[in-house]
C-alpha cells in the first residue's frame, strides 16, 4: 500500500490547519453560512436534514488495518457509534457536529486519511477495483496509476471550480468492477501487441438524470503522458462545459452536445500544447509508487484444498470468495448486507474486527467496494474457515454477494436533503421479502440498486434492477427500472411504467422476478432474460390488474 | 465597490482602462484587456506583445472558467500583469496565484496580511503550473 512521505503529510496537515481556521471563523460570525458552504463542501461536510455529514475518502477504495481501525473508533468518538460506507469506495458519518469537524480531519490526518474534495465541483477521490492487485485476471495493477492521479488532482489550482462535480475511475482488468463506463473519465489500462501498457480513456460517462455510457476519447495514451491528457480533457471541460444550468453542466452533456469526435480533437489539440509544458511526473515517480504495491509475501507453499464439509461454510465460499491470482489464496468479499439490514452501514465494532482480521489474515489490507460492502483481498485459503466463523459471530458473514439481498442504496430522505424519497426502508423490505438464502441463489446474479432521487447515488441506471424515488405530490412514489447493467456490457435500464408505493414497489421487484424464473433459459441471469425476451412479458405481470374475487 | 488593488509586481501599474475583448482586435492602440468567462483567451494570443494589463472577471467565485484563461495567457509567454477582478474571495487566493495571477481587485476588500497567509497555505504543491514552484514530484526526484 502506498505510503505518505513528508510531502503528502505536510499537505494533508495544511488542510486540517486551514480548516480548522475556517470553521473558527464560522463558529466566531466572521463568515456566513453562505460564504462558508464551499469552504466545508471541500472538506467532505454536509448539512444535511438532522445533522453534518462528514465524507471521507478512501483513495481507490483501500485501506489498511490502522486507517480501518480510526473509522471505526471516530464512529465511537463523534458519531452514533457507526458507518456509512458508499458507492464511491468512501465513507460517510451521519451525525457529525461542526466543531468536533476539524479535529476528526486531525485524527484522519494521523492515519494518511482526509477529506480532501469529497464534494464540491471539483475532481473527487478516484476510485478503481477492488480486487487491484489480486484479482486472477488483472493486466495492469492500476494502483499506482490511481495515485499519481490521486496527488496530481489534490488541490489542482485550474480545476476547483468545475462546472460540476468530476470522478474518475482507473481499472486494469478485462473485467470492469468499477462501472468505469459511467464516470466522466474511465481509464482502463490495457496492452498492445507488443506488450505495452496503455490508458485507454473513456469521457464523458455518468448517471444522474441524464444517465450516459461514455465513448472512447484517447484510445492508448501512454501512462507517461496520463496526467498531461487528463489535464487536457479537463481543460477543455472548465472552458466548455454548460455553467447555465446544473443539471446539464456535466461532462457528458458537453461530449454528447458537441459529439465524441469533436470533443476528441479539441483535447488532441489542447494535449499537443501541454505535452510542450513539461507537466507530466518523470517516469521515476511511477516507479517510486509502484514500489509501494509490489506483491505481498505469498507463502508459494500454501495450500488450495479446502474443507467444505460445513454446509454453510461452503454455501458462503461459493458465494463470497473469488478467484485470486496466487494458488493457496483468496479473495473475501464481506456483505454489508444482513437480512433487512441498511446497506453499506457498519457498526464502530464491526469496522474494528474486519481491521483486524486484515491484520490477520489479509497483508494488513482491506478494501471498499462501490457495492458498499468490505474486501479482504489476500487471505490464505487454509485460513477460510476461521475467519469466517469470526465474521458469523459479529453478523458479518451474509453470503449474498451479487444476489437479490446485497441491494446497493443511496442514505435518502432519511438523511439526504437532496432525496425525494427514502431508499433505506424499501432497501429493508426487499432484503426481507427474499430473507431465504436459497431463493437468492434460486434467482442468481441481480443487482439491485436504489436512488433516492434523481441524482442516482443509488446507481439505480446500471441495476438489472432498479428504483428511483421520485416525489408525486408530496407522496413518495417509485419507479422500477429494468434491464441495466456495469461492467463490460454497460447498458442503462428503461423504466417499467408508472411508479409504486413502498409496498407495490416490493410487490413489482417480485413479480418480476417471478417472469424471469418462468421464461428463464439455460444459463441465463435476470439480465440476460430481460434482454432476450424484451420488457413486454414484465410489464404484463407487473401491471396485471388483480382477479376480482381474489 | 471599494477599489483595492492587491499588486504583486514592481512595474508601474497601467492606467489605460481595459476593453473588451472584441474592442480590443478593432483598437491598435489599447494596452489593457478584459476577458470575460465566456471569452476565448487564445484569442489574445498573436497580440500578447502590446498588451500590458490582463484583467479576467469572475462575475461570481464559483465560475472557474478564468484559471483556465489566464494558465493559458502564461503558457503563451504573457508577462504582464494579470489581475482578477470580481467575485475574488480570500479563499480562492492561493489557487489564483499558481495560475498565473499576479494583482486583485477582489469586490470586497482583502487586507495584504490576510492574502499573505493565504498564499502560505500551502506548503508545497503536487502540479506544475505557470508560478515557477517545483511541483513534489520534481522535489523528490531532483535532476
Amino acid at each position: 500500500m502506498y505510503q505518505y512521505d513528508s510531502y503528502d503529510q505536510s499537505m494533508v496537515d495544511a488542510r486540517v490547519a486551514e480548516f480548522r481556521g475556517q470553521v473558527e471563523r464560522r463558529l466566531a460570525g466572521d463568515l456566513t453560512e453562505d460564504q462558508f458552504k464551499p469552504l466545508r463542501l471541500k472538506n467532505g461536510l454536509y448539512l444535511q436534514l438532522h445533522a453534518y455529514m462528514l465524507r471521507v475518502a478512501v483513495p481507490y477504495g483501500t485501506l489498511n488495518s490502522r486507517q480501518m481501525r480510526m473509522l471505526g473508533d471516530i464512529a465511537d468518538k463523534y458519531d452514533r457509534g457507526y458507518g456509512h460506507f458508499t458507492t464511491r469506495q468512501n465513507i460517510q458519518y451521519n451525525w457529525i457536529k461542526l466543531e468536533d469537524a476539524p479535529d476528526i480531519l486531525a485524527d484522519l490526518a494521523s492515519v494518511e486519511m482526509h477529506a480532501i474534495q469529497t464534494s464540491g465541483n471539483c475532481i473527487r477521490n478516484t476510485t478503481s477495483d477492488q480486487f487491484a492487485g489480486a484479482a486472477a485476471d488483472e493486466l495492469v495493477d492500476p494502483r499506482p496509476y490511481a495515485e499519481l492521479l490521486r496527488q496530481w488532482s489534490t488541490f489542482h489550482p485550474e480545476f476547483d471550480y468545475l462546472p460540476r462535480k468530476f470522478k474518475i475511475a482507473i481499472i486494469g482488468s478485462e473485467t470492469d468492477r468499477a462501472a468505469m463506463k459511467l464516470h466522466d473519465i474511465g481509464i482502463q489500462l490495457v496492452k498492445n501487441d507488443a506488450g505495452e501498457i496503455g490508458c485507454r480513456f473513456y469521457v464523458g460517462g455518468g448517471m444522474g438524470r441524464t444517465p450516459m455510457i461514455a465513448p472512447v476519447i484517447g484510445d492508448f495514451v501512454s501512462p507517461l503522458q496520463m496526467v498531461s491528457y487528463a489535464e487536457a480533457c479537463l481543460r477543455v471541460y472548465n472552458r466548455y462545459g454548460r455553467r447555465d444550468n446544473k443539471y446539464k453542466a456535466r461532462i457528458k452533456i458537453l461530449v454528447h452536445e458537441i459529439g465524441a469526435d469533436e470533443y476528441r480533437r479539441q483535447v488532441e489539440e489542447e494535449f499537443a500544447h501541454i505535452l510542450t509544458l513539461g507537466l507530466e511526473p518523470p517516469a521515476a515517480e511511477l516507479e517510486r509508487i509502484k514500489g509501494f504495491f509490489e506483491q505481498p509475501g505469498f507463502d508459494a507453499n500454501a495450500s488450495d484444498e479446502l474443507d467444505l464439509s460445513d454446509p454453510d461454510f461452503a454455501l458462503w465460499v461459493d458465494q463470497n470468495v473469488h478467484a485470486h491470482k496466487q494458488p493457496g489464496y483468496a479473495i473475501v468479499n464481506i456483505s454489508l448486507k444482513p437480512v433487512g439490514g441498511i446497506p453499506g452501514d457498519a457498526t464502530a465494532d464491526q469496522i474494528r474486527l474486519m481491521a483486524d482480521l486484515a491484520l490477520a489474515h489479509s497483508f494488513d489490507e482491506l478494501r471498499v467496494t462501490h457495492a458498499q460492502n468490505i474486501v479482504l483481498p489476500h487471505v490464505k485459503k487454509a485460513d477460510l474457515y476461521g475467519l469466517w466463523q469470526k465474521l458469523d459471530e459479529a453478523g458479518l458473514a451474509a453470503a449474498n454477494l451479487d444476489l437479490i439481498g446485497d441491494i446497493i442504496a443511496c442514505p435518502g430522505l432519511d438523511y439526504c436533503a437532496l432525496a425525494n424519497a427514502r431508499s433505506i426502508p424499501v432497501a429493508q423490505k426487499i432484503s426481507n421479502r427474499f430473507a431465504d438464502l436459497g431463493r437468492q441463489r434460486e434467482l442468481g446474479e441481480l443487482k439491485l440498486k436504489i436512488s433516492g432521487c434523481i441524482n442516482a447515488c443509488g446507481h439505480h441506471h446500471a441495476g438489472h434492477i432498479g428504483i428511483l424515488g421520485v416525489d408525486r405530490k408530496g407522496v413518495e412514489n417509485y419507479q422500477l427500472l429494468l434491464g441495466g447493467c456495469e461492467g463490460a456490457d454497460t447498458s442503462l435500464g428503461t423504466i417499467t411504467g408508472p411508479g409504486f408505493n413502498e409496498d407495490g414497489i416490493v410487490d413489482a421487484v417480485e413479480k418480476a422476478t417471478d417472469v424471469y424464473l418462468a421464461q428463464r433459459a439455460e444459463g441465463e441471469r435476470f439480465v440476460d432474460t430481460y434482454r432476450r425476451i424484451g420488457m413486454a412479458p414484465f410489464k404484463e405481470a407487473i401491471y396485471a390488474k388483480e382477479p376480482a374475487n381474489g | 465597490m471599494v477599489e483595492q488593488n492587491l499588486r504583486y509586481r514592481s512595474d508601474e501599474p497601467v492606467s489605460d482602462p481595459a476593453v473588451t475583448v472584441d474592442a480590443f482586435a478593432d483598437q491598435n492602440n489599447a494596452t489593457a484587456v478584459r476577458i470575460e468567462p465566456g471569452d476565448d483567451a487564445r484569442a489574445l494570443l498573436p497580440h500578447l506583445d502590446r498588451i500590458a494589463l490582463v484583467e479576467v472577471n469572475f462575475p461570481a467565485y464559483t465560475d472557474g472558467r478564468g484559471y483556465s484563461a489566464a494558465r493559458i495567457l502564461r503558457e503563451h509567454g504573457y508577462a504582464g500583469e494579470l489581475r482578477a477582478v470580481g467575485d475574488v474571495l480570500l479563499d480562492q487566493l492561493s489557487h489564483m496565484r499558481r495560475c498565473g495571477f499576479d494583482s486583485f481587485a477582489p469586490n470586497q476588500a482583502i487586507s495584504s496580511e490576510a492574502a499573505d497567509k493565504a498564499f502560505a497555505t500551502w506548503p508545497d504543491v503536487y502540479q506544475k503550473t505557470v508560478d515557477g514552484r517545483p511541483a513534489i514530484w520534481a522535489k523528490r526526484h531532483p535532476a
